[in-house]
């Protein structure tokens, strides 16, 4: 299958896929760094609740956090009518809802990775920042993002991949809209459902698989060079 | 400079309670394993808390636990050495001589003051190499490299020549000895070693089981100014 070959409706769905997985990720990566810190290195009351809240998207059935947004984000639910009344804007039925989804859902992985990443970091070599005039941020953007590097990597790749293949929570919330919400997985769902579509399906299941080993790739590369620049040598291996 | 230490500083069972004043030269603080030196020098340093008391430099409160005032760490400009060197492990060598500077606009050293540290610890030949990549001697020059270019009031040195084999250890008392003499910055220097403490101090304080006991005014050591 040459890449001439796709037709513009696989184009659609692809790059629709791809933008809303990257708008998904970049989205989320800030909350997840700060979550991620937050668990690693401070203690406050209703921490174990919080990690709990946080992690329940991985164990929740996906339409059921489909359905929870709808009930949130809806026009009529609490904040959608709040971002309808001032913004004049709804995620409902648009791509950018499949990104939030996708974010959601993406989340607890994204966090989880970059947690266990700062939690490997030794303490005091914070303490020792903190002796050379570095504050809370200082510590941050200095010391503790750069060292957790690889677990920023590897959990922006894991909730891209789980982007890319997000089909319960997409459905419920923003529904199965072709060119604004079929992402990979529902554009494949969709084709089986139809007489026929069984070539379709197939031709997009092989994408999936490619997109996926090229991510994988992608990362596997990423966190090996992430590595490096944090240890200042190659832990990993190879090369 | 005149650092007035009284302090009270519970940690489960242990208590420290430490009462001092020491000026110029390098104060050691003298002492077993255990019995509280790291902890006094956290203290000083801001690092931990201690339960109540006063710590004060030159006047300035650093600590009061009754009128509540706590200095950060990030704002005594105290430098500190620690026993395991605790350099950057992502930044190069010059990076982390370098890193005060990013946050503490007097550390901002002029290449003339840079020059000059990296010349009297012999760095230069480190300067882009990553830490992973030093020897335990070569880590321990960097780490007091790195504590003097923050312009330190004061140089605290935890037991900083521990980790290192006799050779080592020689090497870094030598510079050292020769900070002492030619930088002329105060230090309160940590160790479990008397050898160590007859070299280097101009002081010492003695440590037992979280006290500061005795007070021993040291003649003039080896090879010092008066």
């Amino acid at each position: 299958m040459s890449i001439a070959a796709l037709s513009p409706a696989e184009w659609e769905v692809i790059s629709l896929s791809l933008k809303v997985a990257l708008w998904s990720v970049a989205v989320s990566l800030p909350f997840a760094l700060a979550v991620a810190w937050l668990l690693a290195r401070t203690s406050f009351p209703g921490k174990s609740l919080f990690d709990a809240l946080v992690h329940l998207p991985l164990v929740l059935p996906p339409v059921v956090v489909g359905y929870l947004l709808l009930l949130t984000l809806g026009r009529k639910g609490p904040l959608g009518s709040l971002l309808y009344d001032w913004f004049g804007m709804t995620v409902v039925f648009s791509w950018a809802g499949a990104a939030l989804a996708c974010a959601v859902m993406g989340f607890p992985l994204m966090v989880r990775a970059i947690r266990l990443s700062m939690e490997t970091i030794d303490p005091k070599l914070e303490q020792a920042a903190r002796t050379l005039g570095a504050g809370v941020w200082g510590r941050f953007l200095a010391v503790t993002l750069p060292l957790s590097l690889p677990g920023v990597v590897t959990g922006t790749l894991l909730s891209f991949a789980r982007s890319l293949g997000e089909f319960g929570a997409t459905i419920t919330f923003v529904s199965n809209i072709p060119g604004e919400t079929r992402t990979l997985p529902l554009a494949i769902y969709t084709y089986t459902q139809v007489p026929g579509g069984d070539e379709q399906a197939l031709r997009l299941c092989v994408i999936s698989v490619l997109i996926s080993i090229g991510a994988l790739l992608v990362s596997e590369t990423l966190v090996r060079r992430a590595s490096r620049q944090v240890l200042g040598y190659d832990a990993i291996g190879r090369h | 400079m005149t650092l007035s230490v009284d302090i009270e500083l519970i940690q489960g069972d242990f208590r420290l309670a430490a009462r001092f004043d020491c000026g110029g030269g390098v104060t050691a603080l003298f002492g077993e394993s255990g019995a509280g030196k790291t902890t006094l020098v956290n203290a000083i340093a801001g690092l931990v808390k201690p339960q109540s008391g006063r710590i004060s430099l030159d006047g300035r409160v650093l600590f009061d636990g009754r009128a509540d005032v706590f200095i950060p760490a990030e704002e005594r400009r105290f430098g500190y050495v620690f026993q395991e060197g605790r350099l950057f492990p992502h930044l190069s060598v010059r990076q982390n001589l370098r890193f005060a500077g990013w946050f503490r606009r007097e550390a901002r050293s002029q290449s003339a003051e840079f020059d000059h540290v990296v010349d009297l610890l012999g760095l230069g030949a480190l300067l882009d190499r990553r830490p992973a990549w030093l020897s335990g001697g070569e880590k321990q020059r960097v780490a007091i490299g790195r504590a003097l270019l923050s312009q330190p009031r004061l140089l605290l040195l935890d037991e900083p020549l521990a980790s290192l084999d006799a050779a080592r250890r020689e090497e870094i008392l030598m510079h050292l000895v020769r900070l002492r003499d030619e930088i002329a910055i105060p230090m309160v220097f940590v160790s479990h070693v008397r050898y160590e403490v007859d070299r280097l101090a101009t002081r010492v304080l003695e440590v037992v089981r979280g006290q500061v006991l005795e007070e021993a005014q040291i003649a003039t050591p080896v090879g010092t100014r008066p």
